[in-house]
């Protein structure tokens, strides 16, 4: 399902780097770092996460002056069970509050949401936000976060940050102009410590869906950007959507796991991964070269495996998303 | 594109793991652990004048609690990354994946929390290892009678 928006301007965005990402080279871009530990004065990872959300809210609120009672809606999801890091923050506002789960993709579904009720004008302010912690993430998916084992080559590292942004109908330089509801995808992959390898049928899916239903050639964007595909998946995606949709988008592609962090030095293996991934790189440095007017248009595809352990221990494979979203500058 | 033609593009683009000089780090550092436990045990039985099988016992315990301090300086998982399964495999290994444990469900509290989870990782080596040794002595007991 692919839609277009004529009304749906970002007022606004608010990124918070985490320890690993302020040592990365996108430090200069986030807003605030929380670079001292991973705790940030709180006594568990979990009350951490919510704490890193909360305060990313809080201070955007403050960065475009606006109480809490102007905006008429709050969208958030994260990578906790029962979305827990969205559910306790949002018990700090007095905002009327969604919480939604697709993985590392939830950024695009939050967008897609905020897009469609502002763009129905049903609100006129609305807050789309995100948080992922690496500890609190390895805890719920895999072992102790100080349990060592030897990772494989193609293991991503959970990005710790957390941005917000703000959706209005009001007239800005950045909208949103399209976007596109991605489709469950599951070509058989099982292992967990490939996750670019279970995402990229799912993102080429967005991504062809996206261009074919709007009649435009990948070179329409001057960057389409995947959420957190790895060094390898990034090959693959183009690879397949040579083979399968026989599109070609390695000219104008990108993934933000793999420039979030200095693969070389930082221990990061192929690159970055969770919902705060893709959030970090697309709404830290690539709006603000929209800003700057650097970059025109942007298609951003957060991709999410959508994965529960349970069922990958019962040999099930991983089913992946990917949502669409399309960003452009306004022309004056 | 089906399954299979799908996994012809990912096994093209990932990378293989280098299996051989994997095994031959975790060969060496191990043995370099194993020699160095041996150290500890001459000293040990020479310097406090003990029997080699106590002494035994105190090197166990050095390396248990050497690899506790290290799990919990948030060191030991990068020594993993860098020297493998070597020390996965010793009890170190052992001692890291407790000690893990206790440190994520602290938070939860003494019963539910540690007492709950201390063996979630370790639990599998103890089952495991107990019903291997049944077998093994089983057949020591049948085929050198003892």
């Amino acid at each position: 399902m692919t839609s277009k928006y004529n009304n749906v301007y970002i007022k606004n965005t608010y990124t918070i780097g985490g320890l690993y990402e302020s040592q990365g080279p996108l430090k200069k871009y986030f807003d605030r770092l929380y670079d001292h530990d991973m705790y940030y004065g709180e006594k568990s990872l979990e009350k951490a996460e919510i704490k890193l959300l909360k305060d990313n809210i809080s201070y955007l609120l403050k960065k475009v002056n606006y109480q809490e009672d102007k905006i008429d809606l709050l969208i958030s999801g994260d990578l906790e069970n029962q979305i827990a890091a969205s559910d306790y923050m949002a018990r700090s506002f007095n905002i009327p509050f969604l919480g939604i789960f697709s993985a590392c993709a939830t950024s695009g579904e939050g967008l897609i949401i905020g897009a469609n009720f502002v763009e129905s004008k049903k609100a006129k302010n609305c807050i789309v936000s995100t948080v992922s912690h690496n500890m609190s993430a390895e805890k719920q998916f895999r072992n102790p976060t100080e349990y060592g084992t030897p990772k494989p080559k193609t293991s991503t590292f959970t990005v710790t940050g957390s941005a917000s942004i703000l959706l209005t109908n009001e007239k800005n330089p950045i909208k949103i102009e399209s976007s596109t509801i991605g489709k469950v995808t599951d070509l058989g992959i099982t292992d967990v410590n490939h996750m670019g390898a279970v995402m990229a049928p799912a993102a080429a899916d967005a991504i062809y869906r996206h261009l074919t239903n709007l009649k435009r050639k990948p070179e329409y964007y001057d960057l389409i950007l995947t959420g957190d595909l790895g060094i390898y998946g990034k090959n693959i995606l183009i690879e397949y959507m040579k083979k399968q949709y026989n599109m070609d988008i390695s000219k104008v592609y990108n993934d933000a796991g793999t420039i979030i962090y200095d693969l070389d030095k930082q221990p990061v293996l192929a690159g970055g991964s969770g919902p705060c991934c893709s959030a970090l790189v697309g709404f830290g440095y690539y709006f603000k070269q929209m800003e700057e007017k650097k970059i025109k248009k942007i298609l951003y595809v957060p991709t999410g495996a959508i994965f529960s352990p349970t069922l990958t221990f019962q040999k099930e494979s991983i089913p992946a998303i990917a949502h669409a979203v399309g960003l452009e500058v306004v022309n004056e | 594109m089906n399954k299979e033609e799908y996994q012809k593009i990912v096994k093209k683009n990932t990378p293989k793991e280098n299996w051989i000089k994997n095994a031959l780090i975790t060969f060496l550092v191990g043995g370099l652990i194993g020699m160095g436990s041996e150290l500890l045990l001459n000293i040990y039985a020479t310097w406090l004048h003990m029997p080699r099988k106590e002494s035994g016992v105190l090197v166990i315990l050095t390396l248990i609690v050497l690899s506790s301090i290290l799990t919990a300086l948030g060191v030991f998982d990068f020594l993993v990354q860098k020297f493998k399964s070597a020390l996965i495999i010793p009890i170190t290994g052992f001692a890291h994946s407790m000690t893990s444990a206790t440190l994520e469900y602290k938070n939860e509290g003494l019963v539910l929390g540690i007492g709950a989870n201390i063996f979630k990782l370790a639990g599998t080596v103890i089952l495991y290892g107990v019903v291997a040794v049944y077998f093994f002595g089983l057949i020591r007991l049948l085929v050198m009678g003892g």
